[in-house]
């Protein structure tokens, strides 16, 4: 118990930073654009038009609302990408800290994943505008959502420790990363609807974490359902695991990433 | 002198890995993991160092290149953890290892101010508090709410050591960043490490140039090739040194 205060007081030491790090990271991607913030809200639009002309128009997929159910999946899935992308390559691009100060090297990683979750807020305003134009009206239970994006957090951050501690002693990973992001959004049911999926490869889908968040994620904002506590396990397990995984993992190398980098 | 221990260093020891060529992508390793050819050099750049620094003392550490020097500081800053043998620290450390590490160019020296500050684990208090000395004190005036990026080393040196002891830290460390900006800037940083020290600060010192260390430092040890070759006070440690050398 003595340890884990000591971490907490560490943490408190340093909660600074983490804050300082996100808002950085939020200033300096925006110093040089005319539109600023703007483009936070801009880009999934942007990309959800694109996306909704190709496959409505070309794929004709029978789903009502379809612009709203792609926003729904495809932000979420933005906020993943680029998550669990930053968070890989944070140790390294802060490299120069890490040979240079004391600081918990944690802190890179979830600073990162905050980041991104900053711009996923912006990316709600982006599907509240989208929903207004579709004229859906939406339900109480579109609070329960706020569950699924906390899920996707912790899922995102263990994901993003693993990952980042990799990258440290194999810079190869990120490209075989990149390469990997491409393939998991298309078994992930951002832009079809589930029922097109054959039935012998339906296990693809019903492995893919991702799958859940996002069903969570349409059941609550956009049908505006319950969760049913089949799903809420689903996602809690799937989230908590992944967070072990990677607190122990990174946990464990930690200490020799400054003989890596 | 005062008896109270600030930096205890129990049977330190630090291994570096040498590998032959450095492996940094997995296609390398697992071809050299198949070819059988993964081979690991041990060094150690420390060698069971023990050493206790007390409080208010200045210590200098002395060595040739590669003695370890650098590993040692790094080691007491806590970015290297030792492989054998414990630290353990009693107070709040500002290390001048590198100034400036941590800036983002892209920033003004204005947040930069706070970022750094945050890095260093001080918090937005404490910088709020001292902004008006750090300004005055790296004499960047009105170049404050400029990006660094377009800043001359100088510059940048000047504003990370204001920054570093900005507020009083209990340990300083120093490694020869004294040679950074102009002698004016230099004289000031000198001043105000002598102030410091005045004040009760305990610091440590890495220098090549003896003349800096006798000057400043009470007590010093001598590094070689990662072992601890002499802890004494310090005119007969350099003394010792010269007669290394010879």
């Amino acid at each position: 118990m003595n340890l884990f205060a000591s971490y907490l007081k560490n943490f408190l030491k340093f909660k600074g930073l983490l804050i300082q790090l996100v808002s950085r990271d939020i200033k300096v991607k925006y110093k040089r654009s005319i539109l600023g913030l703007f483009w936070s809200l801009l880009s999934p639009l942007l990309l959800m038009i694109v996306l909704s002309l190709v496959f409505s128009e070309l794929f004709k997929f029978d789903i009502e609302n379809y612009a709203a159910y792609l926003i729904c999946g495809q932000i979420l899935f933005t906020f993943f990408s680029e998550a669990t992308s930053l968070a890989m390559t944070s140790i390294v691009t802060s490299g120069q800290l890490v040979k240079k100060v004391y600081i918990p090297k944690y802190i890179f990683p979830l600073s990162k994943v905050m980041y991104s979750f900053v711009n996923l807020g912006f990316s709600l305003i982006a599907l509240v505008l989208v929903f207004i134009f579709s004229d859906i009206h939406m339900k109480i239970n579109a609070l329960f959502g706020i569950f699924s994006l906390i899920y996707l957090f912790i899922f995102c951050l263990g994901l993003g420790l693993i990952l980042s501690s990799l990258s440290v002693f194999f810079r190869d990973i990120m490209h075989l990363y990149s390469v990997l992001i491409t393939a998991w959004m298309y078994i992930t049911p951002i832009f079809y609807p589930i029922d097109i999926i054959p039935q012998k490869y339906i296990l693809i889908i019903y492995s893919n974490p991702l799958f859940y968040f996002i069903t969570y994620f349409r059941e609550t904002v956009l049908y505006g359902n319950l969760p049913n506590l089949e799903l809420n396990s689903i996602c809690l397990s799937i989230s908590f695991t992944a967070f072990i995984i990677g607190l122990f993992i990174f946990y464990k190398q930690q200490d020799k990433f400054v003989l890596h980098i | 002198m005062n008896t109270q221990v600030m930096v205890d260093i129990e049977n330190v020891s630090i291994k570096y890995n040498l590998t032959s060529e450095k492996i940094s992508s997995l296609k390398e390793y697992l071809i050299k993991v198949i070819k059988n050819e993964l081979f690991y050099k041990e060094f150690w750049a420390l060698k069971e160092i023990n050493l206790k620094i007390y409080k208010g003392e200045v210590f200098g550490i002395l060595g040739l290149n590669g003695a370890g020097k650098s590993t040692l500081l790094k080691t007491i800053a806590g970015v290297l953890k030792p492989n054998v043998g414990r630290i353990r620290i009693n107070g709040s450390m500002a290390p001048l290892i590198e100034l400036g590490a941590g800036f983002d160019p892209e920033l003004t020296a204005r947040e930069n101010i706070f970022l750094n500050g945050a890095v260093l684990g001080y918090s937005k208090k404490q910088m709020i508090e001292k902004f008006d000395d750090i300004v005055s004190f790296s004499e960047l005036g009105e170049f404050i709410d400029v990006p660094i990026k377009n800043f001359s080393s100088g510059m940048y040196a000047r504003l990370g050591f204001s920054i570093a002891t900005s507020v009083n830290p209990e340990i300083l460390i120093v490694d020869e960043i004294l040679s950074v900006g102009d002698y004016i800037f230099q004289e000031k940083c000198n001043e105000k490490i002598k102030e410091m020290i005045k004040s009760g600060t305990t610091v440590i010192l890495v220098s090549h140039s003896i003349d800096q260390i006798k000057q400043l430092c009470h007590r010093g040890a001598i590094l070689e090739k990662g072992s601890m070759a002499c802890i004494d006070e310090i005119n007969s440690l350099c003394d010792y040194y010269y007669s290394m050398k010879n």
